[in-house]
C-alpha cells in the first residue's frame, strides 16, 4: 500500500469544489439565448384530457411557445418504455402501457406532464401556465397495488386489464410446497415494504440546445448514466441519431437511482429547443421532484418459512406484490424479480424456494430501483421472518441464522445466483462481539429500572452488485449488456487521463480510479485526471447503479492499465536495450531489473509520441481502451446489529448503538468506503424510522414537501462501529465486491427487529414513527 | 413567486402609512412562513412592508420582573439573552427550539404570534405566560389574542409592536417534535403566575393553542408532574393527521405537560 495507491485513506481530490461552492451542476450551465422552460403537470391522479386551450398563454409577456402532447405525437416522438422484458409464469410478455413525454389523452398520476411553456423566465412560464386553460374529466383513481387489483377496480391502462403487468415466478413450487407441508414449524409473516421518495440533494434539470445549422442536439442532464441516455433518446425516442445527440452529466449532486432513467423532461426540451429555436433550461423545485421522480419500493409480501425438526431452514414461499406506478420507468420490472426474488436465499442454504411476483400499475409516480433496489426488499423480508421463527422457536436469533449458514463456496442457491466466496460467520461474530451482544441483558435491565425498553436485533444481508455478465443478464430479458469501458490515455509529458464509462455522482470516483492507476504506475494522484459524464469524449458506457463502478468500472481500467503498461515496457525496453520482461515500474520509473538502468515514466511517454526511437513496427502514442464484462455478481454480505431505546410515553426509538460487519471484498479507500457505509445506513435508517410517501385516496401526494416527509437528520443517527471483514471477490482483478448500498440494504430489518424485541409487539410496520410504536405498544399490552 | 415590491419601514408610524397605501400588502416580520407561501405562489402580496429594520420593535427590556419584548426581536436574541434567562429561562428555552438557526436569526416574536401557526411555540409561551400583546393601537390580553388557525385578534392593518409579561414564579417548556418538520407536534407551556397556574397547549388543537384547564386546576392544588396522571385530556378537538392522530395526540399533551413541569422544578 502505498500513501496514494490501493487501501490509502486519500481524501477526496473532487471535495475542493464542492465544498468551496464550484461545483459545475447542470442548473449551472447557461448558453447564449437560453430560455426557461416551465411543465404544466396534472392536478389530477387519473383524469382525460378534453381540450388544452393555450391561446391566452402565448401572446403573454416573455412567453416563446406553448407545446403539448399533439405536437409532440405528429413530430414523431416515441414513448417512453421499459428495458427489461418479464414474461409471466403463463409465458406471455409484460403488458406495457404507453408513457407519452407530454400526456395527450389520459393523465395517470399527479404530476404526470401535460404541456410546456418556454418563456425569458421561469416566472414568466409560471404565469403563462397559469392562464392555460386544461379542460379535465376526472377518472377513478386507485393508489394500493392490492386494491388496483382487485374487480372494479379503476383500469388505468387498456394493454394490461386489472392493472396486472406481470404474474412472474421463481424457484420450484412444488418442491417448496412439499417441504412447507412437512415442515415441523413454518413460520409465516405478512410483510411490507414502505414506499419511498430517493430525494438526492440536487434535484432534476436538463437543458436542451438544438443547433440548427448542424441539425445537432446537446443535452446537458442529471444523469447516472449519459450514454444510457443517449442510446434510449435515440433508439426509441426518435429525437436524434447518436451521432446527433451529445449527452452530458456534469456534477451530479446525487442520484440513489432516481437519475438512472430517462424521464420526460429531458426528451421534451430537447424536442423544445428544436420546435422554439431556443435552448431550454428546466430544474425541478423540490415539490416537483417529490411529485415525478421515481420512486423506491412499496412490496406488500406473504411469506413461509419452513423448518425441520433440527431448525434448519427447509423452504421459503414468498407471494409479493409490488406497485409500479401510473408507467413502466426504465428498469422497472428488473427491480422486483431478478433483482429481488434472486437474493431471497440470503446467506442461507435453502434448499426450495419459490417466489411468485405481480406487478400493478396504480395512479402513482413510477416506481423503480432506489439505493439498493430490489435487494433491500428481499433482505428486509429475510430477515425479519428469520427473526420471527427465531422468536416462535425460542431460539436465539443468532444463532438460527448460524445454524443456517452458507458455508462452502461456490454456491448455487435455488434462485438463479451462485455465490462465488463469503464468509458469513465471521461478519457475524465481529458484529456480535462489537455490540457487546452478552452484554445486553444487563444493559436491558438498567433500561427498564430507568422506565425505558431495550431491544436488539440484527441483520444478516447478502446483495449481489457489479450487476452481469452481459450475455446472463440478456438472456433474462436486460435490454442493454451490463459491462463497462476505460481508455487510458497517457500523455506526451506522463500526465494521464482515464476515460470511464462509469459516472460519479456523490462515490468519490476521481479519487478512487486515480488511486488505482498511481498505486500501478507510482506517479503521483495529481497527475491523473478522471473523465466521465460526456458522451462527446468518452467511449460508450453503461454508468454508475447497483455499486458497480468499483467491481466493473474498475476492472476495465485495470484492462487498459495491463496493455498500457506492456506498450510502456516494449519501449522502456527498446530505450534501455535490454528485455522487456526483465522491465518492472515502480515509482514513477520504468527500470531494468537487477541493473541500475531507469527511465522515469514520462521520458518513455514522451518516446511514445516523439516515436523517434521506437521498436520496429510498434504504432505511435500510449493509449489504451479496455471493455470488461464481468463474469459473475460480486456478493458483499454482512451482519448489522442495532439496540435501541423506546420510551413507552412517547414511543420515540433512541438508537443506543449501531454495528456494521461488511464484507466488501477488497478496500480501494477506507475514507470512501465508510463514507459510502454511513450514507447508505442513513438512508436505511431513514426508512425504518422516519420515510414514507402517502398518498390521499383520491391520488393527492400528502407528502410533497419536507414538511411531511421526514428524512433522517444528523441527529437521528448514532455514532457508527464499523469493521470490514475481507474475502476477496475472486471473478475480477481486484477481489472487490461494492459497498455503495449495502448500508441501506443491510440496516432497516435490524432496526425494526431490536425495535419489535423491545416492546414485544412483531406487527410494527416501517417506518417505526414515534405513533406507531407507541400505538404498537398499547396493542401489546 | 408573484412580482412583489418591498418596502422597509423606518418606523411604526411609516409602516402604517405604507399598508395603507397598499390595499393588497402585507407586513413582513421574519418571513419564516409567509415567504415559502409565497414562493410557492399560495400568497401574493404585492407589496411587503418590512417591519424588521424598525428599531423600536427591537430589543428586550426587563424592569424589576416586568419584561417586554419588541415584536421584531428575532429568536436568537431572546434565546441568548442573559438578563431575561435570569428571570424566566422558559421562554429563553422555548425560543431556542424554534427552527433551525437560519429560523432564529430572521423570526421574530411578533411574526410569529401574529400568524398563529398552530404548531408554532410563541403562542403557547405568551398564553400560558398571561402576556399582554401591545399593538400599534392598544393592549390584548393573550387570552382574547389567538382566535382561531392563523386567526388572532388583529385587525386590518394593526401592527404587533411588543410582548410584555411579569415574570412568573416559575415556568417550564416540553415539546415534541413532528418527525418530519420538527414544529411542536405538541408543545405544553406551565407556567406558575401572580394571577395562578396557567397551562398552554401549542400544536395539537384543531383551533390553534389552547389552555388545559384541568391541568391548571391539578397543579394549582400541587405543583407537581405526578398531579397530571389522572387528568383526562379529551382528543375530540385535536388535529390528527399523517404523524399523529388526535389520540396519539392527546397521550403526548399529557406526557409533555408533565415534562413541562419537572423541566419548570
Amino acid at each position: 500500500m502505498g500513501v496514494e495507491g490501493i487501501g490509502a485513506r486519500v481524501t477526496r481530490k473532487e471535495d475542493k469544489r464542492f465544498l468551496t461552492g464550484k461545483g459545475r451542476y447542470t442548473d449551472d450551465m447557461t448558453v447564449p439565448g437560453m430560455k426557461s422552460a416551465y411543465f404544466i403537470r396534472s392536478p389530477h391522479a387519473h383524469a382525460r384530457i378534453k381540450s388544452i386551450d393555450a391561446s391566452a398563454a402565448k401572446s403573454m409577456p416573455g412567453v416563446i411557445d406553448v407545446l403539448d402532447g399533439k405536437q409532440l405525437q405528429a413530430d414523431g416522438i416515441g414513448n417512453l418504455i421499459c428495458g427489461w422484458m418479464i414474461h409471466s409464469k403463463d409465458g406471455s410478455p409484460m403488458k406495457m402501457g404507453a408513457w407519452r413525454p407530454l400526456a395527450a389523452e389520459t393523465v395517470r398520476y399527479v404530476g404526470d406532464a401535460v404541456a410546456i411553456v418556454v418563456a425569458d423566465s421561469i416566472g414568466e412560464a409560471r404565469d403563462a401556465a397559469e392562464a392555460v386553460i386544461i379542460d379535465y374529466e376526472p377518472l377513478p383513481a386507485v393508489t394500493e397495488a392490492t386494491a388496483a387489483l382487485e374487480a372494479g377496480a379503476p383500469q388505468i391502462h387498456p394493454e394490461a386489464s386489472n392493472n396486472l403487468i406481470f404474474d412472474w415466478q421463481l424457484g420450484d413450487p412444488d418442491a417448496t410446497d412439499r417441504a412447507i407441508a412437512s415442515a415441523a414449524h413454518v413460520t409465516e409473516i405478512e410483510i411490507v415494504n414502505n414506499r419511498l421518495s430517493p430525494n438526492p440533494m440536487e434535484p432534476r434539470a436538463t437543458l436542451g440546445i438544438y443547433d440548427s445549422a448542424e441539425d445537432h442536439y446537446t443535452c446537458y442532464t442529471t444523469s447516472q448514466n449519459p450514454h444510457v441516455a443517449r442510446l434510449v433518446m435515440s433508439a426509441f425516442y426518435n429525437v436524434a441519431p447518436e451521432n446527433k445527440l451529445r449527452v452530458i452529466a456534469p456534477d451530479v449532486g446525487g442520484g440513489f437511482g432516481s437519475k438512472i432513467y430517462i424521464y420526460p423532461e429531458e426528451i421534451v426540451c430537447l424536442w423544445a429547443s428544436k420546435k422554439t429555436g431556443v435552448p431550454v433550461k428546466w430544474t425541478s423545485d423540490r415539490t416537483e421532484a417529490f411529485l415525478t421522480d421515481a420512486h423506491g419500493r412499496d412490496h406488500v409480501s406473504k411469506v413461509k418459512m419452513a423448518f425441520d425438526a433440527d431448525n434448519r431452514i427447509t423452504a421459503l414461499k414468498v407471494d409479493t406484490i409490488a406497485n409500479l406506478g401510473a408507467y413502466m420507468s426504465l428498469f422497472s420490472s428488473a427491480v422486483p424479480t431478478y433483482l429481488y426474488a434472486t437474493l431471497l436465499s440470503g446467506q442461507y442454504a435453502i434448499p426450495a424456494i419459490h417466489a411468485n411476483v405481480r406487478t400493478v400499475y396504480t395512479n402513482t409516480v413510477p416506481v423503480d430501483a432506489y439505493r439498493g433496489a430490489g435487494r433491500p426488499e428481499a433482505t428486509y423480508l429475510l430477515e425479519r421472518t428469520i427473526e420471527t421463527a427465531a422468536r416462535e422457536l425460542g431460539v436465539s436469533p443468532a444463532e438460527l441464522r448460524r445454524k443456517n449458514f452458507i458455508r462452502s463456496f461456490p454456491y448455487q442457491t435455488p434462485v438463479i445466483m451462485n455465490y462465488d466466496t463469503g464468509d458469513y460467520e465471521a461478519s457475524l461474530d465481529a458484529a456480535m462481539q462489537a455490540a457487546d451482544w452478552k452484554g445486553f441483558a444487563a444493559r436491558k435491565a438498567q433500561s427498564e429500572a430507568s422506565g425505558k425498553k431495550r431491544g436488539i436485533g440484527m441483520s444478516c444481508y447478502i446483495e449481489a452488485c457489479g450487476i452481469a455478465p452481459s450475455q446472463a443478464v440478456g438472456s433474462l430479458g436486460a435490454g442493454v449488456g451490463l459491462w463497462e469501458s476505460a481508455e487510458v490515455r497517457v500523455n506526451a509529458v506522463g500526465t494521464i487521463e482515464v476515460l470511464t464509462g462509469s459516472h460519479s455522482h456523490g462515490q468519490g470516483h476521481e479519487t478512487t480510479f486515480a488511486q488505482l492507476v498511481a498505486g500501478r504506475l507510482g506517479v503521483p494522484i495529481d497527475s491523473i485526471n478522471i473523465v466521465h459524464g460526456d458522451t462527446d469524449k468518452v467511449q460508450m458506457g453503461m454508468g454508475t447503479y447497483g455499486s458497480r463502478s468499483g467491481a466493473v468500472g474498475m476492472s476495465a481500467i485495470v484492462k487498459a492499465l495491463d496493455k498500457v503498461e506492456a506498450k510502456a515496457k516494449k519501449i522502456a525496453a527498446h530505450l534501455m536495450e535490454a528485455d522487456e520482461q526483465d522491465v518492472v515500474i515502480e515509482n514513477g520509473e520504468l527500470k531494468i531489473a537487477g541493473t541500475d538502468k531507469a527511465l522515469p515514466w514520462f521520458q518513455v511517454a514522451l518516446a511514445a509520441y516523439t516515436a523517434h526511437n521506437l521498436p520496429a513496427g510498434m504504432e505511435p502514442g500510449l493509449k489504451e481502451t479496455a471493455f470488461y464484462d464481468p463474469a459473475n455478481f460480486t456478493f458483499p454480505a454482512g451482519c448489522y446489529i442495532a439496540e435501541v431505546e423506546i420510551d413507552p410515553e412517547t414511543g420515540e426509538t433512541d438508537i443506543i448503538q449501531f454495528v456494521a460487519a461488511d464484507d466488501f471484498g477488497n478496500i480501494i479507500n477506507p475514507l470512501i468506503v465508510e463514507g459510502q457505509v454511513h450514507g447508505g445506513l442513513a438512508q436505511g435508517i431513514g426508512q425504518a424510522l422516519l420515510e414514507a410517501v402517502h398518498y390521499d385516496s383520491n391520488g393527492q401526494l400528502l407528502t410533497a414537501s419536507f414538511m411531511d416527509y421526514a428524512m433522517p437528520r444528523a441527529d437521528d443517527l448514532p455514532s457508527f462501529k464499523l469493521s470490514h471483514q475481507n474475502t476477496p471477490c475472486p471473478n475480477n482483478p481486484l477481489g472487490i465486491k461494492g459497498c455503495g448500498e449495502a448500508g441501506a440494504i443491510g440496516s432497516p430489518p435490524a432496526l425494526i427487529n431490536a425495535i419489535t424485541d423491545a416492546i414485544g409487539n412483531n406487527g410494527l410496520t416501517m417506518p417505526a414513527t414515534p405513533m406507531k410504536v407507541w400505538q404498537a405498544m398499547h396493542a401489546a399490552h | 413567486m408573484y412580482a412583489t415590491s418591498y418596502h422597509r419601514a423606518s418606523s411604526v408610524e411609516d409602516a402604517v402609512k405604507l399598508r395603507a397605501a397598499h390595499e393588497e400588502g402585507k407586513y413582513l416580520s421574519g418571513g419564516m412562513t409567509l415567504i415559502s407561501t409565497m414562493k410557492q405562489r399560495l400568497a401574493a402580496p404585492t407589496d411587503l412592508i418590512d417591519l424588521r429594520h424598525i428599531a423600536a420593535l427591537r430589543g428586550i427590556s426587563i424592569d424589576g420582573r416586568e419584561v417586554t419584548i419588541g415584536a421584531a426581536t428575532p429568536h436568537a436574541d431572546v434565546a441568548g439573552s442573559r438578563e431575561l434567562r435570569a428571570i424566566c429561562p422558559a421562554i429563553c428555552e422555548l425560543a431556542s427550539h424554534i427552527g433551525d438557526p437560519h429560523v432564529r436569526h430572521m423570526g421574530t416574536i411578533g411574526g410569529s404570534i401574529a400568524n398563529n401557526d398552530p404548531a408554532a411555540d410563541y403562542p403557547a409561551g405568551v398564553l400560558g405566560l398571561a402576556a399582554t400583546v401591545i399593538t400599534d393601537r392598544r393592549s390584548i390580553a393573550a387570552d382574547e389574542f389567538f382566535t382561531d388557525l392563523f386567526e388572532t385578534a388583529l385587525e386590518d392593518g394593526e401592527i404587533v409592536t411588543a410582548v410584555s409579561f411579569d415574570a412568573p414564579e416559575k415556568a417550564g417548556y416540553a415539546k415534541f417534535n413532528n418527525p418530519a418538520s420538527r414544529f411542536a407536534m405538541v408543545g405544553v407551556f406551565v407556567a406558575k403566575t401572580s394571577s395562578g397556574v396557567r397551562v398552554a397547549v401549542t400544536g395539537a388543537g384543531s383551533n390553534g393553542v389552547f389552555r388545559h384547564s384541568g391541568f391548571e386546576q391539578a397543579l394549582a392544588s400541587n405543583w407537581s408532574a405526578d398531579a397530571l396522571s389522572n387528568i383526562a385530556v379529551d382528543s375530540s378537538n385535536l388535529l390528527s393527521d399523517l404523524h399523529a392522530n388526535a389520540e396519539y395526540r392527546a397521550n403526548l399533551v399529557k406526557v409533555m405537560a408533565k415534562r413541562a413541569v419537572v423541566a419548570a422544578g
